[in-house]
């Protein structure tokens, strides 16, 4: 089975192997940001002028083909009132689909250079047993998400790119650095010392716009095992959104449904019964009924 | 009753708290924007930029262009460095524009934020050259020039003019700038040999006039010569009047000789 029925659960490569969607996200993370630095900076390029990866998260080409645009960044900017040229809106496209099918917040966990930032400070808080002085509701997001559509239309500017950390955060790694590390240690102390998961977890309207988005059509989900799971609760400890684990919802539906899930495979490995895994979604409900039988057997 | 009384006042508060959180975090949102949007008219953009409201909202600051840009003139404002965040401008005394052909730059942009009107990059409008003429060193007497040489269009957007100077017999080879031509690409500020450039790259509306529409220019020959002058009623196409060949005013001088 997985990692924790192996007889020596100490051994390096069992430890690694419970790290691997760790790893996984931080190469992705950091190998897209590579992407972008290498062709901005050194010329990467796969032809003759045809560079590998122009632009970055808000905007960017792939090999001179393929256009690609932050969704929101463009919504943003629509709202506005102005009309936006094919190729930006045609990358927005690109962009969504394939988020809506691999689930809108893999984003969140799997690209987005910020959490970095958050995931290291969600480590500290637990390492060091900060308690929570403040509470804040997971929903005010999306009040955040309507505010930046809102106040994008009134001041006549994109309201969430012209203040945003994420924004600021890959612009600088990619293009050259400025005074954006500060918003960064704002978010940081935020999330260490104020709110638990303060930031991605409860105040990001471009986290909040992918829940929307990947709500019902996210092929790639955490399949859920009722016939295994013992409800120890190792699962919610570790998931930066464990509203998603609720675990009577799940029984019922057969896997983390929630948009605010990130796939972000923390509580795949640790769950000492193997019972959640990634799935895709077509699949689940079989699998869910072959495990029925097999438990029953 | 009293339960309903308190749970009706509860409900009150916390509505009230949560409208006030709102609408403070949503002014101070809106001031954030205000400073960066409105506040800084100094950025010079790149070739085909819109109006500078228009570009802050198309602008998605994704930074092709400023790969694009062959000669690494274009940065893209880092945060608090005093250009609305995430932009793309450049700095002339550093990096001119040397206006590519093929504006590989404006072709980048996916947003429209550099419109692909433009089609010849001489028609671009980047910014003005002024020519602080208390430091020139042309103005000065020297025979200096630089900048009328190094002009991409030189003789349009630059010219040079003869002024007499008191002390001495020759000339003075004044620049001036004519912003029917220049495109603001900033190479004569580059080019500059003082110690700070004595010309230089502004924004249009940072140092352009208007004399509005009611004035006008009789001796141009370009406008009707008109004494009872109504500025009210344009509409009525008057016949049109013969343009004398000179203006009466200025002729008595000269009559019977």
């Amino acid at each position: 089975m997985t990692s924790a029925a192996n007889p020596s659960p100490r051994g390096l490569g069992v430890r690694l192997w419970s790290w691997r969607y760790f790893m996984l996200r931080r190469l992705s993370q950091f190998g897209i940001l590579l992407l972008f630095f290498g062709t901005a900076h050194w010329g990467w390029q796969v032809a003759k002028d045809v560079p590998l990866l122009i632009g970055n998260l808000s905007a960017s080409e792939f090999v001179g083909l393929f256009p690609m645009a932050d969704p929101f960044a463009t919504l943003q900017i629509f709202v506005t009132g102005h009309l936006l040229q094919q190729k930006v809106i045609i990358g927005a496209l690109i962009v969504l689909a394939f988020y809506a099918l691999v689930g809108g917040r893999v984003y969140c966990a799997w690209v987005c250079p910020v959490n970095l930032v958050t995931d290291l400070a969600g480590w500290l808080r637990q390492r060091f047993g900060i308690p929570a002085p403040t509470y804040l509701g997971r929903n005010t997001r999306y009040f955040v998400l309507a505010a930046s559509l809102v106040l994008s239309a009134l001041m006549g500017v994109a309201a969430f790119e012209w203040v945003s950390p994420i924004g600021m955060m890959q612009r600088e790694i990619i293009f050259g650095f400025g005074l954006g590390f500060q918003a960064l240690l704002a978010i940081f102390l935020f999330d260490l010392l104020i709110l638990k998961h303060g930031w991605c977890g409860h105040l990001c309207p471009l986290g909040a716009f992918w829940s929307v988005v990947g709500r019902r059509t996210a092929q790639v989900r955490v399949r859920f095992d009722k016939t295994t799971c013992t409800h120890c609760g190792d699962c919610a400890k570790v998931c930066p959104e464990p509203q998603v684990l609720n675990l009577k919802r799940l029984e019922e539906v057969g896997y983390v449904y929630s948009g605010e899930c990130s796939n972000c495979g923390r509580c795949t490995p640790v769950c000492p019964e193997g019972s959640l895994r990634f799935d895709l979604r077509p699949l689940i409900r079989r699998h869910n009924i072959e495990a029925g039988k097999g438990h029953e057997q | 009753m009293a339960e309903a009384n308190v749970t009706r006042r509860d409900f009150l508060v916390k509505l009230a708290q949560g409208t006030s959180l709102a609408a403070t975090g949503a002014f101070l949102w809106a001031h954030l924007l205000r400073q960066e949007a409105r506040a800084q008219p100094y950025a010079l953009r790149p070739p085909g930029a819109l109006s500078e409201l228009d570009f802050n909202a198309m602008c998605i600051k994704c930074g092709q262009c400023v790969t694009a840009c062959p000669y690494d003139t274009l940065k893209l404002a880092p945060a608090g460095g005093g250009i609305p965040i995430g932009t793309p401008h450049f700095t002339p005394r550093k990096v001119p524009c040397y206006l590519c052909p093929d504006i590989p730059c404006m072709n980048a942009c996916p947003t429209g934020a550099l419109s692909p009107e433009l089609k010849n990059i001489n028609d671009s409008r980047m910014g003005l050259a002024v020519i602080d003429i208390e430091n020139c060193l042309s103005w000065k007497g020297l025979r200096c020039e630089i900048c009328h040489r190094e002009c991409p269009l030189k003789g349009k957007a630059i010219t040079l003019e003869t002024h007499p100077r008191q002390l001495s017999k020759h000339a003075m080879f004044v620049p001036l700038v004519h912003s029917d031509a220049c495109t603001g690409c900033g190479i004569c500020e580059r080019a500059c040999p003082t110690q700070e450039a004595a010309i230089r790259i502004l924004p249009h509306n940072l140092v352009q006039g208007k004399i509005g529409e009611h004035y006008r220019l009789g001796w141009t020959f370009e406008t009707e010569i008109t004494q009872d002058f109504k500025p009210a009623a344009p509409a009525a196409p008057a016949a049109p009047a013969e343009v004398p060949k000179q203006a009466p005013g200025m002729d008595y001088l000269n009559q019977g000789l």
